[in-house]
């Protein structure tokens, strides 16, 4: 009944951030080096931060038929769903395949948590959740992959993964795992996270956020700054589509260390790495570019530099995006798989966007600037609270 | 259509009523049954972290412990997988109320507790786990997709899995909206291979577009509709205390999974 890992294809795929609408504005921001953070002018009480907030969420408003639906963060995975034609991609799937052979798993960290903030921001007189918001749908972890599900006409497996900042990057895995034991014959992944108040003062009481745009990798970074994303990814066989990039491989690890800090010395970031490359079948030095987690959190910053540092070549480029999008948490996993992806179609390795002096653990993979070069393999890491860590590689399609 | 055979070798449970597995198969069997202890006792975690920890994680850890108890492996070895429908609904209810009067005075500890994954980092930090572990939650399938997502990652990876489903109380206007009045946990230990610690093989096909047969029944006040989890699970947890039965559960929103036990040889 064991069937051992095949490389699937990305047959399509779509990204959303503060640095734009689809594809095209994630890979001209970063090949311009234009980030996009802004001051924070999002939570409901002022707090002094940058943020990477997405433009015209507020204004993508749910059809009628999806209104049960209605929250900030399902009009951003509504909003992401339409950029590069992901929508119709996805509907083609589930008319080749049939909405019963095409598994939708996504990743969030909060979902949407801001409308139950919204809720308890304005109870009613009798201290209950207000009329328009007494929705237990959207009050649940479930909301987002539940609506995406609705919209796309989906009836396959159906998963919501929520392991904090790796959430979207394991979505991968669990699609993997569904196609290969012919559960599934396609998978929609992704992952959506939105700004809300849970976040920016949660992360503001456990003193991670810095007070400028955050500076990943930089000796004087002073903490992350929080960003919002959308993401999506289809899954296939690779005979469905054989130009497209594939998933060579992944990893999945826990530290058993802290709930909030990282292994000193990396340990789970090193053994979902070593899983992910054993699973591709890859040695270090096929490596062309690296997506690195880099929150610009003190500690995260120098044990992934360590570990980078010691593992890779020097030819290997590394880089955090975070910079340039801030930390999209939840979403962060597909973000920078797209990421990775461009990276590969594009031959464009992205700088350390918002560093300006680099960490003396950074090793010689570590660049300031984006460089043009052929980019063949691309990992991209992502670790979460909890300590809760995943790697992807990605790599292009070969004749 | 496609089918999937694990080998249990576990099973924990835990509500206000129900100590154990044991105490589950008793009272199914119609015998009288002492409730455990209000907290429940989350052995497997260090003194200090059982008396900080929240409900959500003493719950999920004692039901993992038991299941992994019974099971006579060694928990490091395990890759887990913790479902929840709601995850921490009295962290959420406690954070937005904190949100909505005096955002700077959110705790930082209950912030990091709040991850849907809290139980899974407690559980993998207690027992030195560096497996993969994984939260998740499908609504009121989140006891079926666990099973699914479980049996899945323990036949692709042809390791035994350990599978967490646990729902708290809610609270206040979150409390409100999710209808889940008890806290109940219940925890099974999956192996892809038959071995003297099986107790059943569980055979498991997805039925699609089975959205009438996943229409719930009327409600009877029975104690297991209110909690999403042992709402869910009952028909095969019901089946395990007797031992033997073929059940359905939801594993989507129109996607059934048929469980059949059968004896492991």
């Amino acid at each position: 009944m064991s069937v051992s890992f095949q490389p699937l294809a990305v047959s399509a795929f779509t990204a959303t951030s503060a640095l734009g609408q689809g594809l095209q504005s994630q890979l001209a921001a970063l090949a311009a080096a234009r980030g996009g953070l802004r001051p924070n002018d999002f939570s409901s009480a002022p707090l002094a931060c940058w943020i990477g907030r997405v433009d015209g969420v507020e204004e993508a408003e749910l059809p009628a038929a999806h209104a049960a639906w209605e929250c900030r963060n399902n009009r951003l995975a509504w909003l992401g769903l339409h950029q590069d034609q992901f929508i119709e991609r996805a509907l083609d799937a589930r008319q080749r395949y049939g909405a019963a052979r095409v598994a939708l798993v996504l990743g969030t960290s909060t979902a949407s948590i801001g409308a139950t903030e919204e809720g308890y921001r304005r109870l009613d007189a009798d201290g209950q959740m207000p009329a328009e918001l007494r929705r237990p749908l959207i009050h649940a972890p479930h909301s987002l992959a539940g609506f995406v599900a609705e919209a796309l006409g989906l009836e396959g497996p159906c998963l919501t993964v929520s392991t904090a900042c790796s959430s979207s990057a394991k979505v991968f895995a669990n699609a993997e795992r569904l196609i290969r034991l012919g559960l599934a014959d396609a998978a929609v992944v992704g992952g959506v996270d939105t700004l809300c108040d849970s976040v920016l003062f949660g992360f503001n009481a456990l003193e991670l956020v810095s007070p400028e745009p955050c500076r990943p990798f930089d000796q004087a970074r002073r903490g992350i700054s929080i960003g919002e994303a959308a993401g999506f990814a289809l899954l296939e066989r690779i005979d469905a589509a054989p130009q497209a990039p594939r998933l060579l491989g992944y990893g999945e690890s826990s530290d058993a260390h802290h709930m909030s800090t990282p292994h000193p010395e990396g340990l789970g970031a090193e053994l979902a790495l070593r899983d992910a490359l054993a699973r591709a079948g890859l040695g270090v030095e096929q490596v062309d570019y690296i997506n690195l987690h880099g929150t610009a959190s003190l500690k995260n910053d120098e044990v992934e530099a360590a570990l980078v540092t010691r593992t890779f070549p020097a030819s290997t480029r590394a880089s955090s995006t975070k910079g340039f999008t801030g930390h999209t948490l939840g979403a962060a996993g597909i973000l920078e798989a797209a990421f990775a992806l461009l990276a590969i179609e594009h031959g464009w390795a992205p700088g350390n966007h918002g560093c300006s002096t680099l960490d003396a653990a950074c090793g010689p993979q570590f660049v300031l600037d984006g460089e043009q070069r052929q980019i063949d393999v691309a990992l991209s890491n992502s670790f979460g609270f909890g300590g809760n860590n995943a790697c992807l590689a990605f790599g292009k399609a070969v004749a | 259509m496609s089918a999937l055979q694990v080998y249990l070798e576990g099973v924990g449970v835990w509500s206000a009523a129900l100590a154990d597995f044991a105490a589950l198969k008793a009272r199914v069997h119609g015998e009288e049954v002492t409730p455990p202890a209000a907290r429940p006792p989350a052995t497997r975690l260090p003194a200090n972290e059982r008396r900080r920890a929240p409900e959500s994680v003493l719950l999920a850890v004692e039901v993992a412990g038991q299941a992994v108890a019974m099971s006579g492996r060694d928990a490091a070895e395990l890759l887990c997988v913790f479902s929840s429908t709601y995850g921490d609904q009295l962290i959420s209810d406690y954070m937005c109320a904190t949100l909505a009067q005096a955002p700077a005075e959110l705790s930082p500890t209950r912030f990091h507790n709040s991850v849907h994954n809290a139980p899974a980092g407690y559980w993998t930090i207690a027992t030195g786990c560096q497996a993969a572990s994984s939260a998740i939650s499908a609504g009121h399938a989140s006891f079926g997709a666990g099973l699914l997502e479980a049996a899945t990652l323990c036949v692709a990876e042809q390791r035994p899995v350990l599978l967490v489903c646990s729902d708290i109380a809610g609270h206040g206007p979150l409390g409100d909206m999710s209808g889940s009045l008890a806290s109940f946990g219940c925890a099974l230990v999956l192996a892809p291979q038959v071995d003297a610690r099986s107790l059943y093989r569980l055979d498991l096909t997805l039925m699609p577009h089975a959205a009438e047969s996943l229409q719930p029944g009327p409600p009877t006040g029975a104690w297991h509709e209110a909690n999403p989890t042992s709402a869910s699970a009952w028909p095969l947890m019901q089946n395990l205390a007797h031992g033997e039965g073929a059940c359905t559960v939801a594993a989507a929103e129109t996607l059934a999974l048929r469980v059949v036990m059968e004896t492991p040889a």
